[in-house]
This record gives structure tokens, C-alpha cells and sequence, in this order.
């Protein structure tokens, strides 16, 4: 199971840098994203995808599962999402002043 | 004493919401965030003052013993630095209070302006990794808002790039937390070390050692990732630049020397790696502000220079170095921030900052030019001020260690810091009277100059008194060599 996971994560990684490197601004932004969605899966799966009962009160079960991992996804994802919504405004907000879309016409330094 | 620990990250946070609702008026805004400012310092110092008389200061959250909850911890490093970034953030404060517009303050300046001390602290104080992850967050979310408020079409283009690097800087950050604890099992720093010097694997440390310094370097702007720092510093107005170029970037510089003193000192070969990058990361930096002619953007390329020293520092990692690492530190926090509100002194009077627009600030603003004189020298490393102490440590260090190639670029380096430095003051300063703003000449700007003068006077200061500061960075540095005494502090054992 943890095999298959990393190859998801894999493929996830790939094409995150592939969408970054492109130059269209709403891609580079899904690339970010779907960087996070791999990086978020590598956090489960670095833990171990093992069973168990819940962490909860009690001492019958066999086996427990880690419930640390959940907790920082939980809070990685929130974090992500918070900044993905973030960026997606500045994104609309460069679109409308510097009508394009497109970052080889964002370069530049001249201070205008 | 140790519930103290949680104020500096407390204050600036309910600060802030409290801010929030009270948008609309200036005096208001402007009395809370003065009196959280200086609760700040008070009570940052005065935890500098129980950590250097006591030993190291932690407290456990919510009374969760230490590997399983998570601490804050106060040493020596980070008690003072939060002291540091305290009075920092007042002095940029009371900059900001001079010169913003009303429009600023009243959208949300400074509800973000505490949400990024709340960042800076956490990221200071807290002793466990995911912690520290989550801090940067607060900080960087707080950064973008900040850096591109306004909305002009530079900012907008400029802070966009900030904001995706660094968000992608962040990813590689959880996949770093990720591999530690796969292989340790744990996320508090203090257990990390045990564990990880417990490990028989060594090359799997060196790849995570590596993919840290990767995100570190990003946020520290280590050479070949400091690309996006001179655009983007350039952006905001003096008074947040002053912010961000004398405390983010070091925030990161403080986190390599954290993760590298404390879990990965037995990798021989990353500290081979930090010390190239330390170098070319210095000397391109300097190359990069000697072919600028712009006052704001020297400053800015100038941080990546500076930063150059410190990886050097970290990389030679003897005790003296890391001494030297923490004296440049400290003067570097103040210099350049002084430096960034200078620039903004002169755009004030002048109109401009550009150099080749400007001159002969010298005659009719003798003050703003003398202080920029003693603070530009003080960068470039004239004795008796703070740089020069802060590089002769590392250069000492250098050469005990010999690593003679480094201490060569970093002198060559001093030279044309002197050189960048020489060429604002010759150009902006000296010759004839020439502003883009003709009504530049009768401006008065004492009041501007007031917020500046703490910082000018502790790079005097603490050149003159390099003897006992030096002292207490050697103390420092023997803290952070023997990371038995962070791990038995944390750990209780």
C-alpha cells in the first residue's frame, strides 16, 4: 500500500512542477496546489499505513493507529488553504491591472 | 517565571484581533499597537535578562510533558532575538506612524503588522518542528498581505512571485517534516537530536539536511534561491521593507543555525555545502548591489550579501564562528533596517531613490546625512562599529579553521560593500543640491529622524562595547555548540 502511495505522490510531484513551470498564471497556481495535495499525502504515508482502533480511551484494541499525522494534515491543509484563496485574489488583482495572464509579459524591472 | 514564555506570541495575536475592530479609527489603532509593542520589549527582555541569569527557559502547553505536547523554549539565541525584533518592530512602528497614509492604516496595517510579530515570535520560541511550520505560515501569510497592500502595478506583479515561491518553499517544508518523522518518530527538535544522533543511517539525515536547507534558503535568500528578494523588498514603503529586510530573511538564518547546531551537526559534508553557498552567496549579492543605481535596491541586494556571511559563519561552525555569526546577526538586524528607513528619509525629502536623480542631501539635511554616513560605515565593517567586530569574529574563525578561499571572497566582499556604500553617499549625499522634488529643500524631516536614532546610536553603542557583547555571543555559542544542554532543558532528564 505504501508503494502504490508513493507513486501517487510521485505522479503528483511531476506534474505539480511541470504546471509550475509553464507560464500561465492560473497554472502555476493549480500547480502549487496540487504540490500541497502531494505533500499532504507524503505526510500520511511517511507515518505508516498501518490499521488500528482509534486513539481513543480505552486499552482492548490489538493495535492503535498514529493520529499525529491527521492532526498536521489537518492543519497543512487549512494553512493551504487559507494561502491558495489568498493567491488566487492577488492572481485575479494582477490579471485586471496588468492585463495578461501571462508571467513572460510579468517580467521586467523597470518600477512603473 | 516560565508562563512568561507565551507573551511575546500572546500579545501581538489578541492585539491584533482587537485591532481588527477598531479599523476605522487612526488613534485608537495606534495607541494598541504602541502599547503591545512595548509590553513586547518589556517582556522579551526580561526574559534575555532570566535566561542568561537562570539558564534556558521552556514551558509545555496545555502541561503536555515535552515529546508529546508541544514547548516553547527560550535560550539564549532566541530570547534575544524576540528582544531584538521587538524593538525593531517599535522603531518601524513609530516610522510607520510618520509617514503612511491615512488609507493604509485604515486597511488592516496594523492587525497584520501584530499578526507578523506574532510569526516572527512563535517562529523564535517554539522548540517543535511542525510548530515552527506553522509560525512561518502566520509570518509569511502576514508578509504577502503586507507586501502587497496598495496595489500599485509593480507591487501586484512583484508580490505575486514572493508569494508562489515562498508557498512552494512551505510545500517542501511539510515534505521535510514528513521524512523526520518517518524516520524519528517524533516532531519535538529536543527528541529529533536524540534520535537522530542514535541513527545508524547517516546518508538519509544528509538528504533531509539537505531538502532544510533547501527551505530555509529559500526564506533566508541563500544563494541560487534569493532571486525573488530585490524585487520584492523593493515593493512595500520604508517603514515595512525596514521590517522585512532586517527580520524576515534572518528568521530564516536563525532557523538553519537552530536545525543545524541542534539535529544535523554530525554532517560533515552540509556544512562543506554551506560554506560555498555562504560564499558565492556573498559575492554575488555584492555584485548584484554594486551594479545597482538605485538607493532602495543596493539595500535590498545588499541583505543577500550580508546573509552570505552568516551561512559562512554557520558553516564554519567552531564556537568562535558561531559567535561571530550571532554578532553579525544582531548588527546586520539593525543596520539594515536603519539603512531601509534612511532610504525612505531621502525619497521623503528628495522625491526619488534613485541615485542619478539626487544629490546634495548633505547641505540641506546635514543630520540625515551624517547618521546614514555612521550607519553606511558601520555596514561596510569601519571599526569601532558593529560590522566590524561581527567580521573580524568570522574572519578569526576562518582562519583558525582554514578555510582560507572564504575568508578571501568575504574580504573582497567588504570591499565592495564599502564601494556600494561610498557610491550612495558620494552621489545622493555630497555635490550639489539637485532633487526630483524641487520643494525638497525646505521639507523638515527631524521628526522622521527620531524613530531611527535608537537603532543608530546601539550600532555606535554596541561597537564600543564589543568586549562584553562579544562575551555574551561566546556564551551564546557554547549554548548552542553543546546541544545537550537545549535537549536536557526540554526533555527534563
Amino acid at each position: 500500500m505504501e508503494i502504490l502511495m508513493i507513486l501517487v505522490i510521485g505522479v503528483l510531484f511531476t506534474v505539480a512542477t511541470y504546471m509550475i513551470l509553464t507560464k500561465s498564471l492560473l497554472r502555476v497556481i493549480l500547480g502549487v496546489v496540487i504540490l500541497s495535495h502531494g505533500a499532504h499525502l507524503l505526510l500520511l504515508t511517511m507515518a505508516g499505513l498501518n490499521q488500528g482502533s482509534p486513539p481513543l480511551l480505552g486499552e482492548d484494541a490489538a493495535s492503535y493507529a498514529d493520529p499525529l499525522p491527521q492532526a498536521l494534515i489537518l492543519t497543512a491543509i487549512v494553512i493551504g488553504f487559507g494561502i491558495t484563496a489568498f493567491m488566487l485574489v492577488l492572481a485575479y488583482q494582477t490579471y485586471k491591472v496588468h492585463k495578461t495572464d501571462n508571467f513572460d509579459e510579468l517580467r521586467g524591472t523597470e518600477d512603473d | 517565571m516560565t508562563n512568561l514564555l507565551i507573551l511575546p506570541i500572546l500579545i501581538p495575536m489578541l492585539m491584533g484581533v482587537i485591532l481588527i475592530f477598531f479599523k476605522d479609527s487612526k488613534t485608537i489603532q495606534r495607541i494598541v499597537s504602541t502599547i503591545s509593542v512595548v509590553l513586547m520589549l518589556i517582556i522579551s527582555s526580561y526574559i534575555t535578562y532570566t535566561v542568561y541569569v537562570d539558564g534556558i527557559q521552556t514551558i509545555e502547553l496545555g502541561d503536555w510533558p515535552a515529546p508529546f505536547g508541544i514547548v516553547l523554549v527560550a535560550d539564549l539565541l532566541s530570547s534575544s532575538l524576540i528582544a531584538l525584533s521587538s524593538l525593531l518592530a517599535l522603531v518601524c512602528l513609530f516610522f510607520a506612524f510618520q509617514t503612511f497614509s491615512a488609507e493604509r492604516e485604515r486597511n488592516y496595517f496594523h492587525p497584520f503588522f501584530m499578526f507578523l510579530m506574532v510569526g516572527v515570535n512563535g517562529s523564535f520560541l517554539t522548540g517543535d518542528l511542525f510548530n515552527l511550520f506553522v509560525f512561518f505560515e502566520v509570518m509569511l501569510i502576514s508578509s504577502f498581505i503586507l507586501i502587497s497592500m496598495g496595489s500599485k502595478r509593480y507591487q501586484l506583479r512583484e508580490s505575486l512571485k514572493y508569494v508562489i515561491i515562498n508557498t512552494v518553499s512551505s510545500m517542501l517544508f511539510i515534505v521535510a517534516i514528513a521524512y523526520i518523522y518517518g524516520i524519528t518518530g517524533t516532531l519535538n527538535m529536543a527528541d529529533i537530536a536524540v534520535k537522530i544522533s542514535e541513527l545508524e543511517q547517516t546518508g538519509v539525515v544528509s538528504v533531509i539536511a539537505v531538502v532544510f536547507l533547501f527551505v530555509f534558503g529559500t526564506k533566508s535568500a541563500i544563494f541560487p534561491l534569493y532571486y525573488w528578494l530585490p524585487h520584492s523588498y523593493y515593493a512595500p514603503p520604508a517603514a515595512i521593507a525596514a521590517l522585512f529586510g532586517g527580520l524576515l530573511t534572518k528568521v530564516g538564518v536563525y532557523t538553519i543555525m537552530r536545525t543545524y547546531t541542534l539535529i544535523f551537526p554530525h554532517d560533515e559534508t552540509v556544512f562543506q555545502i554551506l560554506l560555498i553557498l555562504g560564499g558565492l552567496t556573498m559575492f554575488i549579492g555584492v555584485l548584484g548591489a554594486v551594479s545597482q543605481f538605485d538607493f532602495k535596491r543596493i539595500l535590498a541586494v545588499h541583505i543577500v550579501s550580508q546573509v552570505g556571511y552568516m551561512i559562512m559563519g554557520i558553516g564554519i561552525f567552531t564556537n568562535l564562528a558561531i559567535a561571530g555569526t550571532f554578532f553579525f546577526l544582531v548588527h546586520n538586524i539593525i543596520v539594515k533596517s536603519a539603512l531601509f528607513l534612511f532610504a525612505g528619509v531621502t525619497e521623503k525629502i528628495t522625491g526619488t531613490s534613485h541615485l542619478k536623480q539626487m544629490s546634495g542631501v548633505l547641505k540641506t539635511h546635514p543630520y540625515v546625512g551624517w547618521l546614514f554616513f555612521i550607519t553606511a560605515i558601520s555596514l561596510a565593517g569601519i571599526p569601532p562599529l558593529t560590522g566590524f567586530f561581527g567580521k573580524f569574529a568570522l574572519i578569526v574563525a576562518g582562519f583558525e579553521a582554514g578555510h582560507y578561499f572564504v575568508i578571501a571572497v568575504s574580504l573582497v566582499t567588504g570591499v565592495l560593500t564599502l564601494f556600494s556604500m561610498w557610491k550612495i553617499f558620494m552621489t545622493s549625499f555630497w555635490g550639489e543640491v539637485k532633487f526630483a522634488d524641487p520643494e525638497g529643500e525646505n521639507k523638515k524631516v527631524g521628526k522622521l529622524l527620531i524613530p531611527i536614532l535608537p537603532l543608530v546610536a546601539l550600532t555606535i553603542i554596541l561597537g564600543l562595547a564589543a568586549e562584553p557583547f562579544m562575551q555574551f555571543s561566546l556564551e551564546l555559542a557554547d549554548q548552542l555548540m553543546d546541544p545537550s544542554q537545549y535537549i536536557n532543558s526540554v526533555l527534563k532528564e
